[in-house]
C-alpha cells in the first residue's frame, strides 16, 4: 500500500515518454545528488542499457548489487515474486516489484532520486528507520566508487541463495521466515560493526526484506486458507493451495528464461511452437507460431477430459480472436465457469477434502485459458473474485445450494460490475457531450459506443470521428453500428491523428485496465490518440470500469504486454500484391513486433470515468484502495 | 465433451457389388487385412471417443458386425450396434436412433472413411463457430493406380460427375453451396441472398466431402421430423441446411439464447444485455451481419445458422470405399504411402510378411505388399504392390500386380493377376489371366481362363 504511493514520486511530467525512448540524462536538482555518482561507476545498469538486458534474469541483477546498494534493493525486490504464489494476480507485491523492476532497469538516476523515499516509506519498524536515516546519511557522503568488500558482500552472498531459492517453489512460508530472520541478524550485526558504507546495502536490504514479509500475507487467498482452519470454511481450500501451484503457470512468466519455460510447456496443455524471430526488447513474452496452436487444440478435442466444454469453447474462441474487447471475455469466461458449475458435481472420495475440488477445477480451467491467450487484468480480478466466493462458501452449505450461490453470485459480478457499471459510467459521461462536439475515440470501446449511442437518443448533436488502426480494424465494426443508428461519423486511421485532432473537442477512449498510479492500459495506439490530444489541449476521457482497476503500477509498456500474430501485421488484407513478407518467418534479420496494448502515462489523461464517479487520474489510489480488493466483491 | 458419436457402417452396397455379398458386409471388407470399419473405429479410439453407436442396414449385417466389433474391442470400446431396415438411407437411419441421441452435438462418421484428420478438429470448429453442422472436406484422393498405371484407369476413374461443387466463403469456414455429382453437369444455381451476404465466394471441385458432418443435435433431429422424405444426409440434409441458412427456420439460431441475466428489469431504458455486449464482441461472420439487416440496426433480426466446413491438411489421408476403384486405390494407399494408417510396422523392404507365411524359393515380394499370417506361396512367384489375406494358397509361378487378394484364395500355378480384387474363397485354376477383373466370394475361374476388366461372381447373387 505504501508502495504505491512510491511511483507518483518518480512522476516527472518533463521527462513522461511514452513507448520506446532512450535514456535521458539524469534531472537536475533531484534531492540526493551526491548520490549521483556511483551510477556512472558500474556500468551495468548504467545508462548506456542494452535492449538485450531488459528483461535482466535475477542472478544477474543480484550479482550488481555489491556494486551500488540500490541495485541491491533492485536484485532484492525479486525475492518476493519467486516466493509468491503464481495465481495471484494483485497483491502489493505487485506493484512493489514492478516499480523497482523498472527503477533498476529504465535509468539510473530514477533509483537514485528515490531511494531513501523508498526506504522510508517502505520500512516498518523502528530500528529499520534508524538505518534509513543512517542511510541517507551515507548516501550523501558516499563517494563514487566503493570499494570495501567486507560485509556488504557478506549480506550479498547470503542474500544469493534466498532469491534463487523462492524461485523453485519449495521453500515453505516458515522456511522463508526463518531465512528472513537470519538475514536481519546477519544485516543487524552488518550495521552494528560495518563502516558507513557498508549501512546504505544493508539499510536497502532491509526495506526490501521487509517488503515480503509484510506482503505474505496480503494475498486473499492465503488468508482464507489460514482462515479455513479456524472458521467455518470449505476444507478443501488448502488443496488449492497446492494445486495453484501445479496448475497455474506464473502469469507473469519472463518467457526468455529458458528452464522456466521448459518447465512450463512440460505443464501446458496446448501445444506451443514459439516464435523464432522475436523482437529483442520483447523476449520476456510469449509469442507463439500462430497457426500451429489452434491446429493442436482442435485435434485434441476429445482428449481434453478436465476441461469443460464450455471453458473449452471460450477457450478456443480466445485463441482464434473470436472474442475480443475487456468486458466480452470477461462475461464469456465467467459464463464458462457457469456452465461448468452447473455441471459440476462433487467427486466420490471419502473425505470432505477431497471432494470439493472446484476451486482446483478453476484453476484448471484458468491455466487452459491463460494458455489459449494471456488473461486481461480485468479476467484476473473476475477469477479472484470468483475464487474468493467459492473459498467464502460455509462447510454447512450442501452441494447444491453451494452452486447456486455461485451462480447467483457470477450473475451478481456480470451485472453489478460490468453491465450496472456501464450504465451509471453512461450516465456520467453523457453530462460531457455538448451539442456541436466532436468526439473522438479509438477502437471498438463497447462503454464508449453505449455512451455515444445514448447520447445520440437524448438528441444530442455531435459527431463521432473514429480512429482505427491496422492490423485488426476494430474500429469499423464500431462505426458500422454507429452509422446504423444514426451517428454522424467520421472514420480515420491513426496515420492522421494530428490532423483531425484540430476538430475535435473530446477523445473517449476504452480501457483494458487502469493502474493504480493512473497508467491507463489499453490497445495499442491508445497512448499516441491521448498524447496528440494532450498536445491539442483536447481533454481525454478514459471511461473504464471499475472492476478493471488495479493495484499494479506500470511505467511502460514493455514490461507486461501481449504479443499478437506477427503474420497479422506482415499481410495486407485485400491487398494481395503486398507480399513482399511473404516467407518473413525464414529470415534471421527480420523481427515482426505486433503489440497488443499500451500505456497511456497518466499525465495525458484529463478524466477517469468509473462507476464510482469522474476522477482525475491521481485518485485512482482511492478507488482501489476504498472500492478495490476485496472490499470489491461484497 | 458432450458429444455423441455414431458410425454410419452402412449395409451391403450396390456400388461394391462383387465384393460385398450376405456374408461380407461392406463394413467388414477388408482393407489392408483390417476390416474397413476398424480404421474409423481405431481413429476415434485414438482420439478418446469410446462411447459409440454403430448403425448397420440390415439384421443380418448387424449381427456379424457386432460379433465382430464385441470380439475385437470387447473392452476398449463401448459401442452400441443398432439394425435399421435396409435402404433407408443415411437419413432414415439416423431417424431410426433418433431417440437415442441426447448429447448437445452429434458426430456422424461414415463407417468406410480412412483416414487419419482428427475427429475432434471438426468437432472443435463445430462448438467454435456454433455451428449447425460442419463438415470435414478434404483434398480428392488421386484415384487410379498412382504412377505404374495405365493411362485407361486413370480415364476410368475421371468419370464426369464425380465432381463435388462446394462453395465458400472467403474465409473457408463457412460453406455456401454443396452440389454432388449429377446435379454439376449442367448448372450450377446459386442463391441470390447467399452471395450478396458474403460478397465473396469461392467454388472448389477439388475437395471431397468426408462424411464426417457434426450436427447439432435438436436442429438434426428437427430436419429429420420435419422433412420425412430426407434419405440422405449428403443429397438432402446437407444441402438444405447450406441452402436455408440465411432464412433459418430453426429455434436453435442465434449465438446466445441464454438471457438468464435479470437486468432487464433493472434498468428499463437502455437494453445492455451480457448477450449483446459479447455479439458485438464477436468478430462477425456474415451470417452475423446479414443478420443485422442492411443498415446495421437490429430492427428486424433475421435468424440464421451456420453451416461451416473443416478443410483437412492437404498432408491428412482421407479417402472413401465408396466404390471398386476407391477400394483397391484405398488398399494401394494403406500399405503404400498412407501405412501409418494400417497399423501395421513395415519390414526394411516396405512391405508386411506375416512371419507365419511361407515362401517358396526364387519368390519376390517387392514393396508395398501384404501378406497375411498363414499363406503359402509356391515357387518363381512374384508380388508388386498387392494385398495378399491370410490362408491364400498360391502356386508356383504365379505374377501378383496392384492386385488384391482376400483371404483362403486358391490360385493355381501360372497365373497372372493385375490391377483386380479377388474375394475370399475363390479358386483360380492355372494358367489364368485377369486383368482389372473383380472376383466375387466363393468363384471358380476355370482353368486357362482370360478375363479383362471384368465382374466374375456366383449366379445367384446376380
Amino acid at each position: 500500500m505504501d508502495a504505491r504511493r512510491v511511483p507518483r514520486t518518480v512522476t516527472d511530467p518533463k521527462v513522461r515518454q511514452v513507448g520506446f525512448f532512450a535514456p535521458v540524462a539524469p534531472l537536475d536538482g533531484s534531492p540526493s545528488g551526491p548520490l549521483r555518482p556511483t551510477t556512472p561507476s558500474p556500468p551495468v545498469s548504467g545508462n548506456s542499457l542494452s535492449p538485450v538486458m531488459i528483461p535482466l534474469p535475477r542472478h544477474l541483477s543480484s550479482d550488481n548489487a555489491p556494486l551500488s546498494p540500490l541495485n541491491a534493493g533492485g536484485g532484492d525486490s525479486f525475492l518476493p515474486v519467486g516466493s509468491y504464489n503464481p495465481s495471484e494476480f494483485s497483491s502489493p507485491t505487485a506493484t512493489e516489484d514492478f516499480s523497482e523492476d523498472n527503477f533498476s532497469k529504465d535509468t539510473g538516476w530514477i533509483l537514485n532520486d528515490n531511494s531513501g523515499k523508498i526506504a522510508t516509506s517502505l520500512t516498518p519498524g523502528g530500528a529499520d528507520k534508524a538505518a534509513v536515516k543512517q542511510n541517507t546519511h551515507s548516501a550523501s557522503g558516499l563517494t563514487p566508487g566503493i570499494t570495501d568488500g567486507g560485509p556488504p558482500t557478506e549480506v550479498q552472498k547470503e542474500q544469493a541463495p534466498v532469491s534463487s531459492m523462492p524461485l523453485k517453489e519449495k521453500t515453505t512460508k516458515a522456511e522463508r521466515r526463518a531465512l528472513q530472520e537470519a538475514q536481519r541478524a546477519a544485516k543487524a550485526s552488518a550495521t552494528a560493526g560495518g563502516s558507513k558504507k557498508s549501512v546504505a546495502a544493508s539499510a536497502v536490504v532491509t526495506s526490501a526484506n521487509a517488503n515480503p514479509k509484510k506482503v505474505a500475507k496480503a494475498p486473499p487467498q492465503k488468508k482464507d486458507s489460514s482462515s479455513v482452519a479456524a472458521s467455518e470454511k470449505r476444507a478443501g481450500d488448502r488443496q488449492t493451495d497446492k494445486d495453484r501451484k501445479k496448475d497455474v503457470p506464473h502469469p507473469r512468466m519472463q518467457f526468455d528464461d529458458e528452464d522456466r519455460v521448459e518447465k512450463a510447456k512440460k505443464r501446458s496443455v496446448v501445444k506451443q511452437t514459439e516464435a523464432r524471430n522475436r523482437v529483442e526488447l520483447f523476449r520476456h513474452l510469449p509469442q507463439y507460431e500462430h497457426g500451429t496452436r489452434l491446429a493442436d487444440l482442435e485435434s485434441k478435442f476429445f482428449q481434453l477430459d478436465p476441461v469443460h466444454p464450455a471453458v473449452y469453447k471460450v477457450g478456443l474462441r480466445f485463441l482464434s480472436g473470436d472474442i475480443s474487447g475487456g468486458n466480452a471475455r470477461c462475461i464469456a469466461m465467467l459464463q464458462a465457469f457457469q456452465e461448468s458449475i452447473k455441471d459440476y458435481s462433487t467427486r466420490l472420495e471419502k473425505t470432505l477434502i477431497e471432494k470439493w475440488d472446484l476451486p482446483a477445477k478453476i484453476n484448471g480451467y484458468v491455466s487452459f485459458l491463460i494458455e489459449c491467450r494471456p488473461l486481461s487484468i480485468s479476467m484476473g480480478n473476475a477469477i479472484r473474485f470468483l475464487k474468493t466466493q467459492i473459498a467464502e462458501l460455509p462447510l454447512t452449505m450442501s452441494e447444491s445450494e453451494a452452486k447456486a450461490s455461485l451462480l447467483s453470485d457470477i450473475n451478481r459480478f456480470i451485472n453489478e460490475k460490468i453491465i450496472l457499471a456501464d450504465k451509471v459510467i453512461v450516465r456520467h459521461a453523457v453530462t460531457k457531450i455538448r451539442d456541436g462536439d466532436v468526439l473522438l475515440t479509438y477502437g471498438s470501446s463497447s462503454v464508449v459506443e453505449m455512451i455515444f449511442l445514448c447520447a445520440h437518443e437524448l438528441g444530442k448533436q455531435f459527431q463521432v470521428v473514429i480512429v482505427d488502426s491496422r492490423p485488426k480494424h476494430e474500429g469499423k465494426m464500431l462505426l458500422r453500428r454507429l452509422v446504423g443508428k444514426g451517428v454522424s461519423c467520421t472514420y480515420t486511421h491513426i496515420n492522421a491523428i494530428s490532423y483531425i485532432m484540430h476538430e475535435v473537442t473530446r477523445v473517449f477512449l476504452g480501457a483494458s485496465s487502469v493502474l493504480s498510479n493512473g497508467t491507463v492500459y489499453s490497445r495499442v495506439g491508445t497512448a499516441s490518440v491521448a498524447m496528440v490530444a494532450h498536445q491539442f489541449h483536447v481533454p481525454v476521457l478514459v471511461c473504464c470500469e471499475a472492476y478493471k482497476f488495479h493495484k499494479r503500477v506500470q511505467l511502460d509498456s514493455i514490461c507486461f504486454n501481449e504479443l499478437g500474430d506477427p503474420d497479422a501485421i506482415a499481410r495486407v488484407s485485400g491487398k494481395e500484391d503486398i507480399n513482399y513478407l511473404d516467407d518473413w518467418t525464414s529470415s534471421e534479420n527480420l523481427q515482426l513486433l505486433n503489440l497488443t496494448y499500451d500505456a497511456t502515462p497518466s499525465d495525458y489523461t484529463s478524466m477517469i470515468i468509473t462507476e464510482y464517479g469522474m476522477i482525475p487520474p491521481t485518485s485512482v489510489p482511492v478507488i482501489v484502495q476504498e472500492y478495490g480488493g476485496e472490499h470489491l466483491w461484497i | 465433451m458432450d458429444f455423441q458419436v455414431v458410425v454410419l457402417a452402412g449395409g451391403f452396397s450396390k456400388s461394391l457389388v462383387p465384393l460385398v455379398s450376405k456374408e461380407v458386409p461392406k463394413a467388414l471388407l477388408p482393407v489392408a487385412n483390417r476390416p474397413v470399419l476398424s480404421y474409423v473405429l481405431d481413429l476415434l479410439e485414438l482420439k478418446n471417443l469410446k462411447d459409440l453407436i454403430v448403425v448397420v442396414e440390415g439384421e443380418t449385417a448387424a449381427l456379424s458386425v457386432s460379433a465382430w466389433i464385441s470380439s475385437t474391442y470387447i473392452d476398449r470400446l463401448h459401442v452400441e450396434v443398432a439394425a435399421v431396415p435396409e435402404d433407408v438411407g443415411t437419413a432414415g437411419a439416423l431417424r431410426a436412433i433418433d431417440h437415442r441421441l441426447t448429447a448437445k452435438d452429434v458426430l456422424v462418421v461414415s463407417g468406410d472413411l480412412v483416414c487419419d484428420v482428427p475427429p475432434g478438429a471438426v468437432a472443435a470448429a463445430h462448438r467454435r463457430h456454433d455451428a449447425v453442422v460442419t463438415a470435414l472436406l478434404c483434398s480428392a484422393p488421386v484415384s487410379g493406380p498412382s504412377d505404374s498405371g495405365s493411362s485407361g484407369a486413370k480415364d476410368k476413374a475421371k468419370k464426369p460427375g464425380r465432381y463435388n461443387i462446394m462453395a465458400l466463403d472467403p474465409t473457408k469456414q463457412f460453406l455456401l453451396h454443396i452440389a454432388a455429382g449429377a446435379e454439376v453437369e449442367k448448372d450450377i444455381r446459386v442463391q441470390k441472398s447467399i452471395l450478396r451476404a458474403v460478397s465473396q465466394m469461392e467454388i472448389r471441385a477439388d475437395l471431397m466431402d468426408a462424411h464426417m458432418y457434426a450436427f447439432k443435435r435438436s436442429v438434426l433431429q428437427d430436419v429429420l421430423n420435419q422433412k420425412e422424405t430426407f434419405q440422405s444426409l449428403r443429397r438432402d440434409v446437407l444441402p438444405y441446411l447450406v441452402k436455408s441458412q440465411l432464412r433459418s427456420e430453426l429455434l436453435s439460431s442465434g449465438v446466445q439464447s441464454d438471457e438468464n441475466s435479470n437486468s432487464k428489469d433493472a434498468m428499463q431504458n437502455s437494453k445492455i444485455l451480457p448477450s449483446q455486449l459479447l455479439a458485438n464482441a464477436f468478430t462477425p461472420s456474415f451470417h452475423e451481419l446479414y443478420a443485422l439487416g442492411p443498415d446495421g440496426s437490429a430492427s428486424i433480426t433475421r435468424k440464421t445458422h451456420k453451416c461451416c466446413v473443416y478443410i483437412a491438411n492437404k498432408s491428412k489421408y482421407c479417402a472413401r470405399v465408396n466404390s471398386i476403384q476407391a477400394f483397391s486405390d484405398i488398399n494401394r494407399d494403406v500399405v503404400g504411402d498412407a501405412n501409418h494408417l494400417s497399423g501395421y510396422s513395415f519390414s526394411a523392404q516396405n512391405n508386411v510378411i506375416h512371419p507365419s507365411a511361407v515362401l517358396g524359393s526364387k519368390t519376390t515380394v517387392g514393396p508395398q505388399c501384404m501378406l497375411g499370417g498363414g499363406s503359402q506361396m509356391g515357387d518363381k512367384c512374384s508380388v508388386k504392390k498387392s494385398v495378399i489375406g491370410r490362408h491364400c494358397r498360391i502356386g508356383s509361378n504365379v505374377k501378383v500386380v496392384s492386385s488384391v487378394i482376400m483371404d483362403h484364395v486358391t490360385i493355381g500355378d501360372g497365373c497372372s493377376i493385375q490391377g483386380s480384387v479377388i474375394c475370399s474363397n475363390v479358386q483360380l485354376q492355372e494358367r489364368v489371366v485377369l486383368k482389372d477383373c473383380q472376383v466375387g466370394a466363393g468363384f471358380v475361374v476355370t482353368a486357362g481362363s482370360e478375363y479383362k476388366a471384368e465382374s466374375l461372381a456366383k449366379k445367384e447373387k446376380l
